[in-house]
């Protein structure tokens, strides 16, 4: 278990201030905040890169507070790889090997095998500079996990990546997650991507962390202004997907929504609130389903102005200031939404 | 004629500025070439040969090369606490270490005989071990050093800089010590421009003339007394005239073109791969 206790660090202008965190052997667990939260300082202080000002890092009851980075037996993949450029892919992969003085005659089959495991034993002879983002982001996992560390540090892993390169390498990392046993802590801005890998996740706002529990709790219950403002840029349900085909029904509380996806069962839904239109009367089409609702609040946030409307479940529309005028929206106003099968995003 | 006016119109800038380009290449190129052709191969040939000009190129670039080699060894460090670490006081250290470029080198050589001078604190401390600066080779080494080693430090500071420092924070983490982590790490990444400081540190050091003459004019080197080449230059000039002095110039600057135009093309030859 990694226990961090009324940590203090500070950097320049900035500080994490008596951040207290739990997360248990085997975890998966998401740190999620906006930049500028302190997530990376964070991560790097757990490392033991940053000096700690107060407070103590400990791992299964043995305080590593002062222990050299060298001698913790972690890892960190950072989001745009870091590898050592003027290093071929296989001097990379070793490095750990060869710091750590591991027999000569180990390193080749131990590199060969996480390269295997990695999917990057074609790549060994290249260098860095010539591989694609994936390709170079499997090599910093590699260079990672080839020292067999107890605990993986990944700060904002998939941020640098393609959406389709995204999703793949989510899958590897729950993989190698159940694989390994290994106990991680992800980073990320991402709130699908914390909902979607996360065991558990602490969000963490100006060095402190606001909220911690399961994803279901962070965007059903969020215990504040901040969190919610976080879970509702976007519209997030959990729900039960079924159907055939690429076209499946979602059902959000009650509500079938139709999406395009292959999933099936526990899925994630997020609509974005620009693609939910309202009308005063309900629109026949063959993109989208109507639903009937009534408008609960109105924040207006220039230019744009944010409508919940509760059908239910509520969701949160973006109306421009124009549309809101002609439509004449107000509280308590019976309207109806519409929502276009192909901006449900289904996860 | 309106097609002309237009071109000048969307050219004028880059024309001006190839003319003013030109110039300055004139003034560059112009002495450097007329003094290399105005001797022959057989006048160069001779004065090589005389005994005063070669051994004079050879501490030249001897002492040159040691100044450069000390430099590197405590250079290099300051260069990277500098580049990596923040304290206080640290703009005015680096406005400190950059002073020798801009005070007068005779005033340089001064200042380091009074601290370098026998009677003096480090001079009275290296005396104890039998090293003395005032007319030695180590005098004409450390004027060198002192009037040169900001190039070094500058241009590692700036190698350092550029190595990001998340490439040590993995090193580290992947159980490298703080030793093999610059061994390993930082120094080859920084390697290029530690190394083309180092060239131009000792392009400087070479070239040095006001320090040395202050503190070791004339020293002991090859069993006899020799001076650094910017002043034998100066002395054959003064005592002999041009024509004395002509041949030896041609031959100094032939003598650092050559060293030069090869270290810059290793240099570069690296950047490529």
């Amino acid at each position: 278990m990694i226990k961090v206790s009324n940590l203090t660090v500070s950097l320049g202008d900035f500080s994490l201030r008596e951040l207290n965190l739990d997360i248990d052997s085997g975890e998966y667990f998401i740190i999620l905040g906006p930049a500028g939260a302190g997530k990376t300082v964070l991560l790097e202080a757990i490392a033991g890169l940053h000096p700690v000002v107060k407070g103590t890092v400990s791992v299964d009851g043995g305080d590593i507070t002062n222990l050299q980075p060298e001698r913790r037996g972690l890892g960190i993949v950072y989001q745009d790889h870091v590898l050592f450029p003027h290093l071929s892919v296989w001097e990379n992969v070793a490095f750990g090997l060869r710091s750590m003085k591991c027999p000569r005659r180990d390193i080749r089959p131990r590199v060969e095998r996480i390269a295997q495991l990695m999917n990057i034993d074609h790549l060994l002879q290249r260098k860095p500079p010539g591989l694609s983002g994936g390709e170079r982001q499997r090599v910093s996992l590699a260079r990672a996990l080839v020292i067999e560390p107890k605990l993986l540090l990944l700060d904002e892993p998939l941020s640098a990546l393609d959406p389709e390169a995204r999703e793949k390498m989510q899958r590897e990392l729950l993989e190698i997650h159940r694989r390994l046993k290994l106990t991680i802590i992800h980073v990320t801005h991402d709130f699908e991507e914390a909902l979607s890998l996360g065991e558990r996740v602490a969000v963490l706002n100006k060095g402190q962390v606001v909220q911690v529990g399961t994803p279901e709790d962070i965007m059903r219950r969020p215990n504040s202004e901040f969190v919610a403002s976080f879970a509702l840029s976007r519209n997030l349900f959990s729900g039960n997907a079924a159907g055939a085909d690429d076209s499946a029904l979602v059902d959000i509380g009650g509500l079938r929504i139709r999406a395009e996806t292959t999933l099936r069962g526990v899925v994630h839904v997020s609509i974005r609130p620009e693609d939910i239109f309202i009308s005063r009367e309900p629109i026949r089409s063959t993109a989208g389903e109507s639903f009937q609702g009534v408008i609960t609040g109105v924040v207006d946030r220039r230019p744009l102005i944010y409508v919940t409307v509760n059908v239910p479940p509520e969701f949160m529309c973006l109306v421009s200031r124009q549309a809101f005028g002609e439509l004449d929206l107000k509280t308590g106003m019976e309207v109806h939404i519409t929502i276009r099968a192909s901006a449900v995003h289904v996860f | 004629m309106s097609r002309v006016r237009s071109w000048m119109r969307h050219n004028s800038m880059s024309v001006v500025f190839a003319i003013l380009a030109l110039l300055l290449l004139v003034f560059i190129l112009a002495p450097v070439i007329k003094t290399l052709l105005s001797s022959s191969p057989g006048t160069l040939w001779d004065t090589l040969r005389d005994e005063s000009v070669y051994s004079s190129i050879l501490l030249t670039v001897l002492a040159g090369l040691l100044a450069t080699l000390i430099g590197i060894v405590i250079g290099v460090p300051l260069a990277y606490l500098l580049a990596r670490r923040r304290f206080r006081g640290k703009r005015f250290l680096e406005a400190l270490i950059d002073v020798p470029i801009a005070i007068p080198h005779s005033a340089a050589g001064i200042a380091l005989l009074f601290v370098f001078g026998r009677q003096f604190l480090l001079g009275k401390l290296f005396g104890h071990v039998g090293i003395t600066f005032v007319d030695t080779l180590a005098g004409v080494v450390i004027a060198m050093m002192f009037v040169s080693v900001p190039f070094l430090i500058d241009s590692s500071k700036d190698a350092f800089k550029a190595v990001d420092v998340r490439m040590e924070k993995v090193a580290r983490t992947l159980g490298a010590s703080p030793w093999q982590t610059f061994f390993r790490i930082s120094l080859p990444l920084a390697w290029r421009g530690i190394f083309s400081g180092s060239v131009m540190m000792w392009a400087r050091a070479m070239s040095e003339f006001g320090a040395v003459l202050i503190l070791a004019y004339y020293v002991p080197f090859l069993g006899g007394y020799q001076t650094v080449a910017p002043i034998l230059v100066a002395d054959r000039f003064t005592a002999f005239g041009l024509d004395y002095a002509l041949p030896v110039a041609s031959l100094v600057i032939l003598v650092s073109l050559v060293i030069f135009v090869l270290l810059r093309y290793i240099a570069l030859r690296g950047e490529k791969q």
